[in-house]
Parts: C-alpha cells; structure tokens; sequence
C-alpha cells in the first residue's frame, strides 16, 4: 500500500449528508479490472444530466476543483454499499484524504486499505470550512490548500490559529505511515492462526467446513 | 511493525472474571487470535462468501502470487449479475455482464472454491443460499463483501460485509484485523399487529435511529416481539441493520433456530449436530451484560411502514403524509428532505397511501424468502395486479417450495412475472432496472438515488405491502385489503 506521512493539496467541499457509495460510483461502473482506472466515474450521475450527459455545476466540475485531491464531506459519507470501488474512484480522480464528520464503517476500512486517509473531525470544523472554501472560491476565485501531517495527526489551513488535531486508531495509522503491506504483517503470525485454528475446531468442531 | 505501535499481545479467548457478556461478546471472545491493550484485534473467520465482485480480489491474489489459506471455507454464489429471465449465460444482459458471470466461474474453477454457478441446483442470493444450506451457523463469524452480510446474524453469528482489500485478506490468512464495536440492543416488546412484518419493523428502527446512528456499533435485537417473528422475518431485521449504519445484527439463536438448519446440507450431523445445539444454547446474552446503547420499540404500535425519501430512514406508516421540510427545525434535515422530496416528484402533505406506483419488485437478500413470497401470494390469490412487477425468488430451493406451494400460479394469474433467483432490481446491475421516471414499490433495501436505475423512484415496502400496490396501482394500507 501507498504510504501516506504528510500531504498538503487542493480542498474541495462537498455538501449534504449520508453521501452513498451508489452517489460515489454507480454500481454499473463496477465490472472494470482496477488496472483500467476508475477515476472517470466518481460522482458519475452527479456531475453529468442525465438526459444530456452534459457537465453539471457539481463542485468537481468546476475548474478550482477539477484537480482537488482533499475532500472536505458531511456526515456519514461512504454509507450503503461495501464496494471498494467507491475508494478506487476517490484515489484514481487523485483524492489522497476525505475529511468528515463520520463516515460508512465498511467505506472507512476500504479507505485504511488503499492509502486514501479518512480524517474524523468536529461537525462544527468542518462546516465552517466548507463555507470558508466556498467563500475563498467565490470571493477571491482561489482555492483553499490543506496541510495533512499523520505523524503528529493534524490538519492546518489559512486562518487557523493553531493545527487541529484528529484521532485515528495507532495501529492504522503505523500501517498508514509505513505503507505497511497488511497480508504480508498477518501471514508473520502463521503459527498463531494455525494455533488458534487447531484450538479453535478442537473445541467446535461442527465449525470444520 | 514495531512492538510500540502495536501495544502488547496476548491470546485472550477466555471469559474475563465471569462478568456478563453479551451475545456478540461471546462469539466475539471465541474468534480472537490476538488481541491487543488497543486497536484492533485479529479475529478468525469461518466462513466467507464471494460473489462476482470478487474478481478484484482475485486479481491481487494472482498479482502477488498468495496461496488460498482454505478454499474449503469459502463459498462463492452467483447472484449480483446472472439474468433473471433465464438460467443461461447467453441471456445475460449485455456481453460485459456476461464476461462477470463466466468471469466468476473461472475464478472459482482455478480457486478450488465450492460454487454455486448459474446452473447449480441450489444458487441463489448469496445471504439467502448461506443459512439455506446450513453454510452459516450460529456462533460463527461470516464475512462476505457485500453489506448486507448482516443477515446471517440472524442465526447468532458475527457476520459483516466487507470490501475486495479484506476479501483477499481473509483468503489468504482467514483472518481480518477488527475493532471490536460499541454494543446497541434494540428491545423490540410485544406482539406485532397483522400485516406488519419483519421489513417494517426494521423500517421503523431505522427511522428513528438514523442511517448513521448506529455506525461503529454491533446492534443486538431482543425482547418477546422476537420470539413472534419467524425466522425469514429476523433475517429481513439483521439484514437491514446496516441501513442504520451498523455493520452487524445479531439475534440470539432459539429452537426455532435449531430447527431451520437441521439436516440442511452444510449443518453439522449426528453426534456434530448435539455438540453444536448443546453450544449454541450458550451464546444468549447473559443477565445484566452490559450494553453502551438501549433503544426501545414497542412492536404493537407498528403499522405497515414505507419510504418516501432516499435514504432508508425517511419511512413512515402508510397512514401518514409526506412531510413538510419546511416544519423540520434542522436545516441538515430539512435540506435533505427538500432533496428527496424533488428527486421523489413528491408534494408535502400528500397521503402516501394515494402515492401512484408504476412496478413492483419482490426480492432481494432483504425479502425474497418463502415466507416473504407467501404473505405476497396471501394478498394476490386471485386478484389481477393493474401494474406490471417481477417477483425473484431468493434461491432455488426457495422457488421450488413456493412453486410446490402453487405461489407461482397465483402471481402469474395476477398478471406478474414469476423470475429465477438473483440480486435483480435490488442493484440492477445484471439489467433488471426501471426506467426512468418510474416509480417502484420494491421490497429491497434501498432507495438511494438512482439506485434502480437513473431517475428511479424507489419506496421500500414489505412483500405483503408491495402486492398490495400492484393490485390497486398506488401505496396501499395492505389491511384495508383483507
């Protein structure tokens, strides 16, 4: 896996709640070989009518985001479905981070697997810079930057006093910084599952497929 | 790795001091390869179904040439693309969904994974064929990448959906790193009036709870409603708990249980089968476990309950109206009423039993069980439906009980079409969509928006509910039918 340490990059702001993995990649786009790139589906249906397949003013769309690598969402993005597609598309569009409140559990673990870093901050944070990066775009025409450090677990923007600081469990966070290869880190404990397996079906046998 | 990032190890399966555990605790504690002072644990899993959105993890496999750990406990099933209309690969809907089908296939030949194909006797939705052939058992953990893995809680296991990255994982190792999540019981009391089924309750919960408000939470159901709902009914609950965000449902495993999978073809046998019952009797909470969340739901109250939004959570009784955005004092969710109320073509105040339906749908790992077909062919039984409908029966031996039962006859006399087992309309990604503009009474598990195809309208009904309004052509309070 891509390791991630400190990223800085373009924000984007993406308004509304409980954004569905079926909003973040139709389940139609699922059948391509990763190799091919999925990036051209993100936010398929929302960025093109549907009638004219012609672009929309959904906020990648605009030319200050079309190379946005920060996602800045609202609550419970990623929620529905398990496909991982959802992250393929994030990453392959060049989205390194998403940024929100909470997030779909299984879309946040797909995340933990491909290097796209899920930070879990204040609603109230958040809010605001989502106003702050729409306000920049349409006052100044300039888009905002995000510095990322998961080292020290922050994130600071242009007006902050102070970095914020975000949670993410210890042990992926070490699996992030490292680009830790997570198979290759379980199969180091083969004696353990063999142990445990041997234990295990000794004890429930009828579990033995 | 080092030791100071991934804290102290220890192989802890042992009850801690016999303080109380719940249900998930005690499948959780039994499944603990290695635990850790925090973090995740690795936790063993002992069944894992795929389906044709596996070949992502097929490809990383073959890309970093790692074996399969047990190909015995894996089981792959046909369901997200086959057709429908027909059991033969040449009917699938476009050469591409073809290729994912024949695709699968190969992947499951070169795997050595049992497989139930296209042509399998017994194929079908993977989370109806799992408990059907006893492949999911109580006390278990089940992974499958799909989300509504959830179902098969429904008989006391730890069972989750996952993505393609932990598929491989779990192929390789038969194990996943997992946080153990915060516990919820929702206490369902009382018994449930006629015509309110296992899918509105779940609505019900959902709309209080939120779609995001069990998120990082295992949600146990409890409380005497349960003993009064068949198993089909709770599979339909566990199945759902991931629409309010929850990766895992979980009810305790009683006779009714047992019962359903003795002598199914996966299920332990003969002195096996003795051992597994005198165990899993264990597995219900005990007195006093402790649990971070308790939700209350008194089930005499439930009515007949349906969507009107695009998310689960926006269901009501059939008796009530659209909401007002405009009278909802959070403007999070006033916004994504006025949202929904758009995409939905729906006017505030409009009684939702008036709601005009263009199709029904009758399926999916939600609703598509014996039981489901039946309190559908209840309402049918020689009445002639005024729109058109697919009924998807959920497996193979489902549909040859319903057609043992005549079930077939009495929707095809009603003018509705009696299909082979498959996901379908649930995700439309083997064809089977509506068109555009449409309106869906669908027994599935979301509404999301396009999600039956671009410009769809989805409200999520139960069987009965969704025979109902294939008889009168709009949402209809299925007791004012019997």
């Amino acid at each position: 896996m891509k390791a991630f340490t400190q990223f800085s990059g373009t924000a984007a702001a993406l308004e509304g709640r409980n954004v569905d993995t079926d909003q973040i990649i139709p389940a139609r786009f699922l059948k391509k070989n990763r190799a091919a790139g999925y990036g051209e589906y993100l936010f398929h249906d929302l960025r093109r009518d549907a009638a004219t397949q012609a672009p929309t003013s959904f906020v990648l769309n605009l030319p200050l985001f079309q190379h946005a690598t920060i996602l800045v969402a609202d609550h419970n993005f990623g929620c529905g479905s398990s496909r991982e597609g959802a992250v393929y598309t994030l990453a392959d569009f060049g989205f390194r981070a998403v940024l929100a409140p909470s997030f779909g559990d299984i879309f946040y673990s797909n995340c933990l697997k491909n290097g796209l870093l899920p930070i879990r901050l204040d609603d109230s944070i958040l809010s605001t810079l989502r106003a702050l990066i729409t306000d920049t775009a349409t006052r100044s025409g300039k888009n905002m930057q995000i510095d990322i450090d998961l080292q020290s677990c922050t994130v600071n923007w242009t007006g902050l006093d102070q970095p914020i600081e975000f949670t993410i469990d210890p042990f992926w966070r070490e699996c992030l910084l490292k680009g830790v290869d997570e198979v290759a880190l379980t199969l180091s404990y083969q004696s353990e599952i063999t142990a445990f397996e041997q234990k295990h079906y000794a004890s429930r046998p009828w579990l033995t497929a | 790795m080092n030791e100071n990032s991934t804290g102290k190890q220890t192989n802890n399966q042992a009850p801690r001091n016999n303080k109380p555990r719940s249900l998930f605790e005690k499948v959780w504690d039994q499944h603990v390869v290695l635990a850790r002072d925090e973090g995740p644990s690795l936790l063993y899993i002992d069944r894992h179904l795929i389906h044709e959105g596996s070949f992502h993890a097929f490809n990383q496999l073959r890309e970093r040439g790692l074996p399969l750990r047990n190909p015995k406990q894996i089981f792959g099933v046909a369901d997200h693309y086959v057709p429908t209309v027909s059991r033969r690969t040449s009917d699938c809907a476009t050469p591409e969904i073809e290729d994912m089908v024949l695709r699968f296939d190969q992947n499951m030949k070169w795997s050595g994974i049992p497989h139930f194909g296209l042509t399998h006797p017994n194929q079908g939705i993977v989370h109806v064929v799992g408990p059907e052939q006893g492949i999911s058992l109580p006390g278990s953990t089940i992974v499958c990448s799909d989300s509504h893995t959830s179902t098969h809680g429904a008989l006391g296991a730890i069972a989750f959906g996952i993505g393609q990255s932990e598929s491989m994982h779990v192929m390789s190792t038969q194990t996943l790193w997992q946080t153990k999540p915060k516990s919820m019981r929702v206490v369902i009391d009382g018994r449930p009036g006629s015509g309110v089924s296992g899918k509105d309750i779940i609505l019900h919960i959902i709309s209080k709870l939120g779609t995001d408000g069990a998120v990082g939470y295992a949600v146990e159901y409890a409380g005497s409603a349960i003993a009064f709902l068949g198993l089909d009914d709770r599979f339909t609950m566990c199945n759902m708990t991931i629409e309010a965000g929850a990766r895992f449902g979980i009810i305790a495993p009683d006779e009714q249980v047992f019962e359903y999978l003795k002598g199914r073809p996966y299920a332990p046998q003969g002195q096996a089968w003795v051992a597994a019952v005198q165990s899993w009797r264990e597995l219900p909470s005990d007195p006093g476990a402790h649990f971070d969340r308790t939700l209350q739901i008194d089930a005499t109250q439930i009515a007949p309950t349906v969507t009107w939004g695009t998310s689960p959570d926006a269901a009501l009784p059939i008796n009530a109206v659209v909401p007002d955005p405009d009278s909802m004092t959070d403007s999070n969710a006033r916004q994504s009423a006025q949202a929904a109320l758009q995409y939905m073509g729906l006017k505030p105040g409009t009684p939702l039993s008036g709601i005009k339906i263009d199709r029904i749908f009758i399926g999916s790992c939600t609703n598509s069980r014996l039981a489901d077909l039946s309190s559908a062919a209840a309402v049918l039984k020689g009445k002639k439906a005024v729109i058109p409908g697919i009924i998807v029966p959920g497996s193979m031996p489902v549909k040859r009980a319903a057609e043992a039962l005549g079930l077939d006859k009495i929707f095809i006399a009603a003018g509705l079409e009696w299909r082979e087992p498959g996901c379908s309309m649930c995700v439309g990604v083997n064809g089977d969509l509506a068109m555009t503009g449409e309106r869906v009474a669908s027994t599935s598990n979301r509404n999301f928006v396009g999600r039956q195809g671009v410009g769809v309208r989805t409200h999520l009904v139960s069987p009965a509910m969704a025979a109902a309004a294939a008889l009168t052509g709009h949402l209809t309070d299925v007791r004012e039918l019997t």
